[in-house]
């Protein structure tokens, strides 16, 4: 497929959430990943609820219309909690969702708070046993005395039923906050991180949790730095990286050692000590990394760019692509309206030519590695109608502003678009803006 | 400044605009730190350091101290006790929290409106 600046155009599809501008906290979409097939989508939110979307099979008869996305399941997979020891508050906010790869009719996910991981199994009931002896139908029991034969009941087909029930609670294993789950390709293990530790578990134990990493200093006096996301490489089971505050990152191998606190690879890209302000090492702070599918690269996201690295090169990133470079001559006021903590994720395309991130005024970007080309597109209820192409936005930066410009003092900065999901295989992306979820497609010609 | 979205480069620090210095460049992030320095002339040195992290590390941490709750119930007797301004997100000092300060922490029973 050709890339996305040019040749390729992306379309409207869906959106799913209420259309009212008064945004109740719990609505607050705080994950959406696809499964490795990308036949199921999910999302979570800040009131702890899963909602999971099934891709419908595709109608042979109209080609031109790319299947749906349909609910297939909703359950509510955390609650707030009250740690009444720590007097600490637990939001039930989900913050990540990983999906397992399916190994039989169900499917399995992992879904965290801060504190919780949880294993959820969702099954397919599409049968049900009728014909019992001692029970009516509706479930009434018979009096035995009345029953002269016996019979074998009978699984007749039903409506189908999506359950969700929780597998495996993995608690109590982490005193800080968890920002990061990983399954492992081993497909037995998994990572959880927080901000100063990270975990091995075996999906079948919740009564024990390895430490592999601990950064917490003896005094936390000298706290520098701080944990913000961890990811298992795709295929080499050994290996997993985590990103830091200071835009870091650390390759670790878990042959090396059995706690892993001691790096196999850093990769830091060197910094003009002249150029070092006061927001220097809060811009540099990495609020995702990601792998590519081939497992040769990783991507990481800063306040103000994305990086490609090239495991195999630890001085500096091989591509830097920036997303919003007009917001560093608005820092002092991002600072003090807390956007400039705002953790944007990244994410690759099934080939990993694309990468794809979000910004403020509900744009989102995509980078086409090999045509060098990038586009700004905007996730807005005006352009949802159905397959209409969407129009590629831009910013001005400063002076005169052309027509169809938007400029910087215009753009809404509550309306941030921080978690986006590209389909494994298609050219389908689900973009989340607060509270609603849009899902766009290439234009099938 | 340019502020392009097209660059796909690394982008070095610009000037911010032409007129305003003819001798120095002074990048886009100085001066936003002299903006901000200006406006708080108490910001410490160190900012990405143990204060901003601490704050990172305690997020959600609530105090109810049901001894000094008693205590003050008991001093000012027959009298209300003093609630906390709606608007206050985080108590400290000589308040003393009462259980109402304490949002009841309740589980959504509506369905998420994505699924609607």
């Amino acid at each position: 497929m050709a890339g996305p600046g040019g040749d390729m155009q992306w379309c409207f599809s869906q959106v799913k959430g209420a259309i009212d501008d008064d945004v109740a906290e719990a609505d607050i979409i705080s994950t959406v990943e696809f499964n490795q097939t990308g036949e199921l989508l999910a999302t979570g939110d800040k009131g702890g609820r899963v909602v999971i979307f099934q891709q419908e099979v595709e109608n042979k008869n109209q080609p031109q219309f790319r299947s749906e996305y349909n609910v297939y399941s909703t359950f509510q997979s955390h609650e707030p909690e009250f740690d009444y020891l720590k007097s600490l508050e637990i939001e039930e906010k989900i913050n990540k969702i990983r999906w397992l790869p399916q190994k039989n009719a169900a499917q399995f996910l992992l879904s965290t708070n801060d504190k919780t991981i949880k294993l959820w199994k969702i099954s397919e009931r599409d049968r049900r046993p009728e014909g019992y002896n001692l029970k009516e139908e509706d479930g009434r029991y018979k009096d035995p005395n009345t029953i002269t034969s016996l019979r074998v009941p009978v699984l007749m087909p039903m409506d189908l039923m999506v359950e969700a029930s929780p597998r495996r609670v993995f608690a109590n294993a982490h005193t800080y906050h968890i920002n990061s789950v990983s399954v492992n390709s081993d497909n037995e293990t998994y990572l959880s991180a927080d901000d100063l530790r990270i975990n091995l578990w075996h999906l079948e134990i919740t009564d024990r949790s390895f430490n592999i990493v601990d950064i917490k200093p003896a005094n936390m006096e000298e706290l520098t730095e701080v944990i913000t996301a961890a990811e298992f490489h795709p295929h080499q089971c050994n290996t997993f990286v985590y990103s830091s505050s200071k835009g870091t990152i650390r390759l670790c191998d878990m042959r090396a050692a059995a706690l892993c606190d001691k790096h196999s690879k850093l990769f830091e890209e060197p910094e003009d000590p002249s150029n070092r302000s006061f927001f220097s090492e809060i811009i540099s702070s990495i609020s995702d990394v990601k792998f590519s599918h081939n497992g040769r690269y990783m991507m990481t996201r800063d306040y103000l760019s994305v990086k490609i690295w090239d495991l195999s090169m630890e001085s500096r990133p091989v591509e830097t692509y920036q997303v919003h470079e007009y917001l560093r001559s608005k820092l002092c006021s991002l600072y003090e309206n807390d956007c400039i903590f705002d953790k944007f994720e990244c994410c690759w395309n099934g080939n990993d030519s694309v990468v794809m991130t979000g910004s403020y005024n509900n744009f989102f970007r995509m980078f086409d590695r090999g045509h060098r080309r990038d586009v700004t597109l905007e996730a807005s209820r005006e352009n949802s109608k159905p397959m209409q192409v969407l129009k590629p936005r831009k910013v001005c930066a400063g002076g005169k502003r052309k027509k169809d410009e938007i400029s910087v003092d215009s753009l809404d900065f509550n309306k941030k678009i921080l978690h986006t999901a590209w389909h494994p295989q298609d050219n389908i992306i689900a973009v989340a803006t607060t509270n609603n979820l849009y899902i766009f497609q290439d234009k099938v010609n | 400044m340019s502020g392009d979205n097209e660059e796909t480069q690394t982008t070095e620090e610009t000037a911010v605009d032409d007129k305003e210095v003819p001798e120095k460049m002074i990048s886009p992030e100085k001066s936003e730190e002299a903006k901000l320095k200006a406006r708080y002339p108490n910001l410490g040195n160190k900012p990405g350091g143990s204060d901003l992290l601490r704050k990172r590390l305690q997020k959600g941490q609530k105090y109810f101290d049901s001894g000094d709750y008693n205590m003050a119930k008991a001093k000012i007797k027959n009298k209300q006790l003093p609630t906390a301004a709606p608007e206050k997100t985080e108590i400290t000092g000589d308040h003393i929290p009462t259980p109402q300060d304490l949002p009841q922490r309740k589980p959504s029973l509506v369905a998420s409106k994505l699924a609607g």
